[in-house]
């Protein structure tokens, strides 16, 4: 079975059941996918066992960037490339060009960052996101289950497992 | 969610060993401050002239940049020996520096009541016990400042604004002094401005407190609605008066000198010393075992408080600096001529935004520093440190000129505030339970999670 083509999809109704049933279909040896939920649920990133994200890393090498970029480009041009006499300053002077490393520093970061998250979350342009059920963008709660992640247990199987948790509904999902 | 947690209550016990201690402290203090007063009475006038060696290019550049700006300014109103200048300036500074933490106490608590904040119900009391010391610091300002006054503030000389060689800068900024009385007499204006911050600061701290003892005993929500609309009142009456504050006490020492931006500045200084005693507080309170409703987010939000307040800091000394750099007005220059190219303050200036900057930036920057009481108890201390220097340089080259220095006597003097400041707001824990237990928003602060 190929993966990330057959899903089992269970609809949660409230997200104390979610949490909870998250942490039940996990101790039932159960691989979840993905949850989707209309809003943010403080504590599932916990409950579904996902390790800190590292974009702040990455928006920090992207800032350190920013500031090399700004320093270097003003450093050159001002102290070197055309120096220019302003104010009586010394051509390569720190304090003007600080303004300057600040807004470059927090631009790439944040380009960087949103970048960064684009690609690790599989948001690429010409991708369209799936749909595991719509509801997931307006009162459900919904958990999406990789078949093929799961071979040693039958649709039947986790579809029980789904519902003993507190799921309203498990429902197939194939996206061909 | 839905589920309630219960909320024991705590009593905070100040400990005869903890009193001990601050006894201690404010014993070693006296002792370093009496043996550096010792010190200083004797070198006399050997570390004037030391001083003025090491500075000779500062000297000509201030001494023209004056000649125009100060066309009276006379070593007459220098009146007092080094020392006793000295042990003045140290007094005042130290005095403005805790004069900050009493009121960012109730700064920060009715920031939190006027935001409508939950998380920080936990721990109110903390920082409503640092504002136990305004009423003190009122005191001490009042008293302090007419000791100080002929030392510190040479505007308050009566013969600058007389004769011939009378002041033109201080003559039109007089009336800002002492209206409606006239130039060089007593300064009506001012005084009564300092008797009415702290009287109105000491009042809404009153209120508050009325409030919180009301709301112990029943738990109606009404006390809290009240404390959200005196805590509005309180910051509109702040941020005016916080400026003002700030050019009568510290601003005013250079009163030749002006910056628009040195009310936000001394604001910025005071808030972040604040919220790191407050952060220091309460991961001390917690490592004794008290704040069991403060959990490792709390801890997280007062650590993100004080790594983006001293980002604001630097915001605003850079903001300071780089329109007087960039300008180069001669008037404007000597402010910082004077404490970047002078013995002793040019090592402090940079340590300055070492200790303040850069150390909290870095040290600060990830989640798990943030969360952890350990770093916070290692940072905190950082900034308190460095915002000390930060009043150093704000009111004593001013004063002292070429014969500045840190010694026994200011670190003394600094320890015996720190000591007295702690017993004011340890004792002030145990006049309320530590936790608001009909707080409405505990709950919400329990659940804190980010």
């Amino acid at each position: 079975m190929d993966a990330n083509k057959n899903f089992v999809v269970g609809i949660f109704d409230n997200e104390d059941v979610l949490l909870e049933g998250v942490e039940k279909v996990r101790g039932n040896g159960v691989k979840i996918h993905e949850v989707y939920s209309p809003f943010p649920v403080h504590g599932l990133d916990e409950a579904l066992g996902y390790k800190r994200s590292r974009l702040p890393m990455a928006a920090f090498l992207f800032g350190m960037t920013g500031t090399g970029l700004a320093l270097t480009m003003q450093i050159w041009m001002l102290g070197y490339d055309w120096p220019m006499i302003i104010g009586g300053k010394n051509f390569a002077s720190l304090p003007p060009f600080i303004p300057v490393t600040f807004e470059l520093t927090v631009l790439l970061a944040a380009l960087g960052m949103v970048a960064t998250f684009m690609v690790v979350s599989d948001m690429k342009p010409y991708k369209w996101p799936r749909q595991f059920d719509l509801r997931s963008t307006d009162d459900k709660h919904v958990m999406a289950i990789d078949l093929a992640l799961n071979a040693g247990k039958s649709i039947d199987d986790i579809k029980r497992i789904l519902k003993e948790a507190g799921a309203s509904e498990a429902n197939d999902k194939n996206f061909e | 969610m839905g589920h309630h947690i219960a909320v024991e209550a705590e009593q905070y016990v100040f400990k005869p060993e903890t009193k001990r201690k601050l006894f201690i402290l404010i014993g070693v203090g006296l002792v370093l401050f009496v043996l550096g007063l010792i010190m200083a009475m004797n070198s006399g006038h050997a570390g004037h002239s030391e001083g003025h060696a090491s500075s000779e290019i500062s000297t000509s550049l201030v001494a023209s940049a004056e000649a125009s700006a100060e066309p009276a300014a006379g070593e007459e109103h220098h009146g007092s020996p080094t020392w006793l200048k000295r042990l003045y300036t140290s007094l005042w500074m130290n005095n403005i520096y805790f004069v900050g933490l009493g009121i960012i106490g109730l700064f920060f608590v009715c920031i939190q009541y006027a935001a409508q904040a939950g998380w920080s119900s936990g721990m109110q009391r903390v920082a409503m016990a640092m504002g136990r010391w305004i009423p003190i610091a009122g005191i001490l300002t009042l008293v302090l400042w007419f000791l100080v006054k002929g030392d510190l503030f040479h505007w308050t000389h009566h013969d600058v604004y007389e004769g011939e060689t009378a002041d033109k800068i201080l003559t039109n900024k007089a009336p800002y002094f002492f209206w409606p009385l006239h130039a060089g007499s007593f300064p009506l204006f001012y005084v009564i401005r300092m008797v009415l911050f702290f009287g109105m600061w000491y009042m809404f701290f009153l209120a508050i407190k009325k409030r919180m003892v009301a709301e112990d005993l029943d738990s109606n929500t009404q006390h809290w609605y009240k404390s959200r609309s005196i805590s509005a009142w309180f910051l509109v009456f702040f941020a005016v008066s916080s400026s003002v504050a700030a050019w009568d006490w510290v601003m005013s020492i250079d009163a030749h000198w002006f910056s628009t931006m040195f009310g936000w500045y001394v604001f910025a200084s005071w808030w972040v010393t604040g919220l790191a005693f407050l952060a220091f507080a309460v991961a001390s309170l917690k490592n004794a075992g008290y704040l069991k409703v403060v959990n490792a987010n709390h801890l997280h939000d007062l650590g993100k408080f004080c790594f983006a307040f001293s980002i604001f800091w630097t915001y605003i000394w850079f903001s300071q600096f780089m329109l007087i750099y960039y300008a180069n007005i001669p008037e404007e220059t000597v402010y910082f001529i004077e404490r970047m190219r002078t013995s002793p303050y040019s090592w402090i200036f940079y340590t300055n935004l070492l200790l303040n900057f850069v150390l909290p930036f870095l040290l600060l920057m990830t989640r798990d520093a943030k969360r952890q009481i350990s770093m916070l108890r290692v940072v905190t201390p950082i900034i308190m440190i460095g915002h000390w220097f930060d009043f150093y340089n704000m009111i004593t080259p001013g004063v002292m000129k070429y014969e500045g220095a840190i010694g026994f006597l200011e670190i003394g003097l600094f320890m015996v505030f720190l000591g007295a400041f702690l017993l004011v707001v340890l004792n002030g824990l145990t006049k309320l339970p530590l936790i608001g237990k009909n707080h409405p928003m505990l709950q919400e602060s329990l659940h804190h999670h980010i």
